[in-house]
């Protein structure tokens, strides 16, 4: 028999029953809530009559609606501006303490983007099964674990039973050798990955990404690149568990402690894939080929280096490519064959769960400091992903050279990688953005997305167009 | 859930690779606290003229003429016809929600994305992915031909076209079921409530950091 893959292991040991019809039941470890996606579900338990399955489980945060701005934030759950934003976020205060479930409140220390929180709480450890009503659930198999999105029914259905019905996906390893050249980021890699499979290269697939370049990869980076599995097309994406994941597991405050922690250690040993393990599929990239990615139209895959000109749709030889581009250039205000570094940057966004943890933060400032935002540019927003990492950023001072250079530094919340909240783009404005999609309004109606890397995105709001980050690496001049 | 065995109705496109969840339901119909009523802003941003607010009343919005659910030969559609990668995107479960509330009760599509899938076969609208070739054919039978139908039998896993040829479409058997005899599927697994217990006992025994009351001090 052949070797297992991390997936099939991790869906073995989490089978809880095997169907005639070919589905299956399997037991979910973390259930993650946030408030867009689970008032119907709780609604739905009380309609049935039914309670959680099982509470310590669950763990709420709220993050799409939080205001970031300080002053409004300041007034909690009552000073939400927004009257629909309020009531959601009021929602899940009420759910969670009708159903007993555990909750981070609004301005805890510890609130963030759900997806940022539960690694950096512990709630996410290496060999469970995590879900949560969101698509980049997939961030957290950047810890060798079994985590994707689901819908509100599914958010139910976990909360009344522990489980879901599923089905086997198949595995692609995603195999990238050689190293990231200097300034090139996890980001990059996972935009240049879309960029060769596509926004549905991944579809039907659970995604394992390994290699040297991924293996050098630091956690947050690790985390970076699972987070986008969902934009090329696979629900979950992973990476086997080594020293670099037990590292940043140990001493978290939901991490295993004592003869706990040994016993987690040990068994997290075999969280990946054997050696003559047989995979549906495989694609190799060369990391040493990737340069600074920069999204030129309205999907993931529209992608190009920074270096590049704009792809020229007549040059396309598929027709259904071919308007797209002339569809996704008309709603970007671009035209084909002009360079990247044309484009302007009309307002920065630096946050979202791709990139808003403190290895991101420190990337930017690197290249802001002692430096200034271009006049050009109307808004350069810093948002980070939680607050334990803005009160992390401030220690080390990182909030004073983002202020200094004209940038704003906000309270930890998804902002405007959505726009539910106040932080949003105008109509026909361009904006460098360290979030994940690039969907026509995505960032605000009529705006107009372009996804980069944090130093990307730091040095487009210096030179107010975008440009290589690798040209401003050193001090300034 | 509503059941859903065979279906028969008026189709009309969307024709374009890729669409999104964001396209389907935009973000600020996401802060409802329902499940009902996003039917009228369905494709919101490509179906008005202007940016809709949740909670503001549709019908004096100016619409998009050149959007093909705007046209009067489309009115009353209730089988929508799309293209690659449909339901891209996002989770969100409104995007399905609001295809059921807007009338429509089937998608077809060359592929869809793997989570938007899942999501209609829990809200009464059934996915069908049939080979691009069929979608091109179908593509043009609805544009050549005004007021097109075309019948979905999930029963038979087929689609069937009015001059009588039928295509068969794959459908895993329990979603087929689920969708077959509207099951609530909460129900069906906590039949299996005794299955999971036992598990649990196991997980505690090999895993028990994994209880809270369990992680040590
Ligand atoms: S930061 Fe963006 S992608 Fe991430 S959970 Fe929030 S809204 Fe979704």
């Amino acid at each position: 028999m052949p070797g297992k893959t991390l997936y099939d292991k991790l869906w073995e040991a989490h089978l809880v029953e095997e169907r005639e019809d070919g589905s299956a039941l399997i037991y979910i470890d973390r259930h993650l809530i946030h408030e867009v996606t689970s008032p119907q579900a709780f609604e739905g338990l009380r309609l049935a009559g039914r309670t959680p399955w099982r509470l310590d489980a669950n763990l709420a945060v709220p993050d799409h609606n939080v205001p970031t701005g300080s002053a409004e934030r300041a007034g909690g759950v009552a000073g939400i501006i927004d009257s629909t934003s309020r009531l959601q976020v009021q929602t899940l205060d009420d759910n969670c303490e009708q159903f007993g479930i555990e909750e981070i409140p609004i301005n805890d220390r510890r609130q963030g983007i759900v997806h940022v929180v539960g690694p950096e709480m512990g709630a996410t450890l290496p060999g469970m099964t995590v879900v949560c009503g969101d698509s980049h659930t997939s961030t957290h198999g950047a810890l060798g674990a079994l985590a994707h999105g689901i819908g509100t029914s599914e958010v139910e259905h976990v909360l009344a039973t522990q489980c879901l019905v599923q089905q086997k996906m198949k595995n692609l390893r995603m195999r990238v050798d050689g190293r990231l050249a200097l300034g090139v980021t996890a980001k990059d890699l996972a935009l240049a990955i879309i960029g060769e499979i596509g926004t549905a290269g991944g579809t039907g697939f659970a995604i394992e990404f390994a290699g040297e370049a991924v293996e050098a990869l630091s956690m947050e980076g690790r985390m970076t690149l699972c987070n986008m599995s969902i934009e090329a097309g696979a629900r979950m994406g992973m990476i086997a568990v080594d020293d670099v994941t037990i590292d940043y597991v140990r001493g978290r405050p939901m991490a295993p402690k004592g003869d706990q922690w040994e016993l987690a250690v040990a068994a997290w040993g075999d969280l990946h894939s054997d050696a003559d393990a047989v995979f549906d599929h495989e694609v190799c990239i060369d990391a040493a080929s990737v340069a600074p990615q920069v999204t030129w139209g309205t999907s993931p895959e529209m992608v190009a280096a920074v270096t590049d000109l704009i792809p020229d749709p007549a040059a396309m030889s598929n027709t259904g490519q071919r308007e797209a581009a002339v569809r996704a250039l008309s709603y970007m205000g671009l035209s084909g064959g002009a360079p990247i570094t044309s484009i302007p940057a009309d307002r920065v966004f630096i946050g979202s769960c791709t990139n808003s943890r403190i290895e991101d933060l420190r990337e930017a400032a690197a290249i802001v400091r002692g430096r200034k935002k271009a006049d050009s540019v109307k808004q350069a927003m810093v948002v980070p992903g939680s607050g334990e990492v803005k009160a992390q950023a401030e220690a080390e001072g990182l909030d004073r050279i983002f202020l200094d250079a004209g940038l704003e530094w906000r309270e930890p919340g998804c902002s405007m990688c959505l726009a539910m909240n106040a932080d949003k783009l105008g109509k026909g404005e361009h904006c460098a953005s360290t979030s994940n999609r690039n969907f026509e309004g995505r960032q605000g109606f009529g705006g107009r997305t372009h996804l980069v890397s944090p130093g990307m995105a730091a040095a487009a709001a210096i030179a107010g167009h975008f440009v290589d980050v690798r040209d401003f690496q050193g001090e300034p001049s | 859930m509503k059941a859903l065995r065979v279906h028969e109705g008026l189709v009309a496109p969307m024709d374009r690779a890729n669409v999104d969840t964001d396209l389907i339901i935009p973000k600020q119909f996401l802060k409802s606290i329902k499940r009902s009523g996003f039917g009228p802003n369905l494709f919101d941003e490509l179906r008005y003229l202007d940016e809709g607010q949740p909670g503001q009343d549709c019908s004096n919005r100016p619409l998009n003429p050149d959007f093909p659910l705007n046209f009067p030969r489309y009115q009353g559609a209730s089988v929508l016809l799309a293209r690659e990668n449909f339901g891209c995107g996002s989770s969100r479960e409104h995007a399905p929600w609001a295809l059921e509330d807007y009338g429509f009760r089937c998608v077809i599509a060359p592929s869809f994305a793997d989570i938007f899938y899942n999501n209609c076969f829990k809200n009464g609208v059934l996915p069908v992915a049939l080979p691009a070739a069929q979608v091109d054919e179908l593509f043009e039978a609805l544009y050549a031909n005004e007021g097109y139908r075309i019948t979905v039998d999930l029963e038979q896993q087929e689609v069937l076209l009015a001059d009588g040829r039928r295509w068969s479409f794959p459908v895993d058997d329990y979603r087929r079921q689920c969708l077959l005899e509207g099951l609530d599927d909460i129900g069906v697994t906590l039949k299996s409530g005794a299955a999971i217990r036992a598990y649990e006992d196991k997980l505690r025994g090999r895993s028990p950091w994994l209880f809270s009351s369990e992680a040590g001090a």
